[in-house]
């Protein structure tokens, strides 16, 4: 990196120090036809040779369509689903090809929240042995003292200690939400996956829940990989975001900035859709056509072309990489809409 | 104008296991002709349940209309049989639901699945049928209408889904169109088609539409009046100006201030109504909206608000001239 020349933009280096998460050139594909018959295998290609980094204490969100690998993504991260190829980092090891048990010691560090907060907790359990499984399996606790961190843990994320023998059902969606967030936090994770966490809530206790998230952050010195469709909620909560498209990035940047001035026009479709909560906003809507193409056949070059309102020839061909315009954003366009 | 849909005092029960649950409590509104009205609320709120009210298909779903009527037209749908229902399902009105995938047979083609209704609400011939159906696949913005009309629902995308399902209940040029949730399973670029669809539809062939949605920003942009509901109850109705201008009732005024938009900082609290709503089953006295509340008095607790007019909107509340003068005070 020390020979860039001065000209060209280039990316803000990060301190190694800083950097909690990193990816390269990460790839999960997925066989669709593998049969007898068929000499030539098929594959999804969920994330496609995608590279970036997420730093200590930072909310990076990843935004885009459902079947642009967002999940897919931030599973292949945790390794609950193994990489295709390249590598990943946390804490600055390469985590790649851990064995399963040491890679269990590297799951106390990252937890994940899930969106259904129906499915996600095991109906049986009752509240109490559902946070305090965590403790059970890693056996760190037991006793006056798991029941002591139990009902602290309760209490920090705004549920009821006493109601720790009741189950799951008795409580509403919100409040299970909570259940699911203290069973993530319980071993003092230092990153947290969630994935579509607050999606599923109306929009009272999206609130609720989402300020319960901002406080545990600054608490807790916790990083968020935020995974979300709901544009509002990711401004709300990040700091930056990450756009994604048919299993590649097609932008990354500090989050206000990207809302006020997206650099691809896919970003910019995305932005100009939201609907916002006042009628008077006239808005220039950028609406695409069509709908996102299947990520087992991808179109060729630029995998946005086929929806792009500034398509040219070149798009069809050569496919843009993800290069940095300024310190805080990079952009995979051959015609971005700002420059630096 | 006369509204071309009256609802006036609607109560509705479901029994659930031989106990009465009221869903419903005396809702009234009216939609005008060319008008959309957004009914908006949270999860159990009520707003489904008007809907499959007003299309009787409630019965299907162990509910029952106890009292109150439904003036389609002058005409009380709460008094129909289900046989006469028929001939106004799909025809006067018809109703388009949040799951695009379930909603279309997966075992008819599409060509037929729209022909269906036309041919059993208009006296025609099959050819005539035919080409309504490749009229109303037009209409709805869809390509290859010939090709589509051949396939089944599940080579078709969320998206195209929905298109169609809007295109089957176009098919008799309905007076009123019942949108629940029509775009809420739809990513946001596929959302904006949509409703960009619906308001064009609208202006070109002038049917009212009755939308339901939890997302303020969706009513924002596609209604001209919004009926607020909770725990059962309509706590506010106005136009799309006052409710997002001015929201009276402090229930409307939390939904607002607890989206997250720009004008917050970043990872600031955001405002949150505390609790969660009431279930059905175990409501609180006076006011559903009380325990919540934060405008709450005795009289809130005891004394049951109805809606009322207020500056040429209607609500709810005992308190509204709070709600509303805090507001000026924070401005």
């Amino acid at each position: 990196m020390e020979t860039v020349n001065s000209s060209e933009p280039s990316e803000k280096v990060v301190d190694e120090q800083d950097v909690l998460v990193e990816i390269k050139n990460l790839k999960k594909y997925f066989p669709i036809k593998d049969g007898l018959f068929n000499r030539e295998k098929q594959f999804v290609k969920a994330v496609d040779d995608i590279s970036l980094q997420i730093r200590k204490g930072e909310t990076f969100s990843l935004v885009g369509e459902s079947g642009s690998g967002k999940s897919t993504l931030g599973r292949t991260i945790l390794r609950l689903q193994e990489p295709t190829d390249g590598q990943i980092f946390f804490n600055g090891k390469d985590i790649t090809n851990l064995k399963k048990r040491d890679m269990r010691k590297i799951r106390h560090d990252m937890q994940v929240i899930y969106q259904d907060p129906y499915g996600s907790l095991n109906p049986r359990m009752k509240i109490y042995d559902i946070i305090a499984e965590p403790f059970r399996i890693n056996k760190t606790l037991s006793g006056k003292a798991l029941e002591k961190r139990v009902i602290e843990l309760m209490e920090l994320v705004g549920l009821d200690p006493t109601r720790r023998n009741r189950f799951p059902h008795e409580f509403s969606g919100g409040q299970r939400q909570r259940i699911g967030i203290a069973r993530a936090i319980a071993l003092n994770p230092k990153f947290i996956l969630a994935d579509e966490a607050v999606s599923a809530l109306d929009v009272s206790v999206q609130a609720q829940v989402l300020n319960l998230l901002v406080e545990l952050q600054e608490e807790l010195d916790l990083t968020y990989l935020f995974i979300a469709h709901g544009l509002n909620v990711v401004r709300h909560i990040s700091d930056r975001v990450g756009v994604m498209y048919l299993g590649q990035l097609v932008e990354v940047g500090e989050v206000e900035e990207l809302y006020k001035r997206p650099a691809h026009p896919y970003t910019s479709a995305l932005i100009s859709t939201n609907p916002t909560p006042d009628p008077r906003a006239k808005r220039e809507k950028v609406i695409l056509q069509g709908e996102i193409p299947s990520p087992s056949n991808p179109p060729s070059g630029c995998r946005f072309h086929t929806r792009c309102p500034l398509a040219q020839d070149i798009c069809k061909t050569k496919t843009p990489e993800l290069v940095p315009i300024s310190e805080e954003r990079s952009v995979a366009c051959h015609f971005p809409l700002i420059q630096g | 104008m006369q509204p071309i849909l009256k609802v006036d005092n609607l109560c509705v029960d479901f029994n659930s296991d031989g106990k009465k649950i009221r869903a419903l409590d005396n809702i009234s509104f009216d939609v005008k002709q060319g008008e959309t009205v957004c009914i908006v609320g949270e999860s159990g709120s009520g707003k489904s349940v008007t809907s499959l009210s007003i299309m009787r298909l409630l019965e299907y779903e162990n509910g029952s209309i106890a009292s109150g009527e439904i003036l389609f037209e002058g005409e009380d749908l709460a008094q129909k049989t289900q046989h006469d229902m028929r001939d106004i399902r799909g025809n006067d009105i018809s109703i388009i639901f949040q799951e695009p995938m379930t909603a279309l047979n997966p075992v008819f083609t599409i060509g037929r699945q729209l022909m269906e209704g036309v041919m059993r609400h208009k006296k025609v011939s099959k050819d005539e049928a035919y080409n309504r159906a490749l009229e109303l696949l037009e209409l709805v913005g869809i390509n290859d209408v010939k090709v589509r009309m051949k396939q089944h629902p599940h080579e078709l995308s969320g998206g195209m889904r929905q298109r169609i399902m809007i295109a089957i209940a176009l098919a008799c040029n309905p007076k009123l169109l019942i949108a629940d949730e029509p775009t809420t399973a739809l990513d946001v670029t596929i959302e904006a088609q949509i409703i960009n669809l619906l308001n064009e539809l609208k202006e070109k062939i002038n049917m009212s539409i009755i939308f339901i949605t939890h997302d303020m920003g969706v009513a924002a942009e596609i209604a001209d009046k919004i009926i607020v509901m909770y725990a059962g109850k309509v706590v506010e109705e106005g136009t799309v100006y006052q409710i997002f201008d001015e929201p009276t009732h402090p229930y409307t005024k939390g939904l607002l201030q607890s989206i997250p938009t720009e004008k917050e900082g970043r990872k600031q609290k955001l405002y949150s109504i505390e609790g969660t709503i009431p279930s059905l089953t175990d409501l609180p006295t006076g006011c559903r909206f009380h325990p919540r509340c934060e405008f709450a008095t005795d009289q809130c607790r005891q004394v049951e608000p109805s809606l009322q007019d207020v500056n040429g909107r209607k609500v709810a509340c005992w308190n509204y001239d709070k709600v509303i003068g805090k507001d000026k005070v924070e401005s």
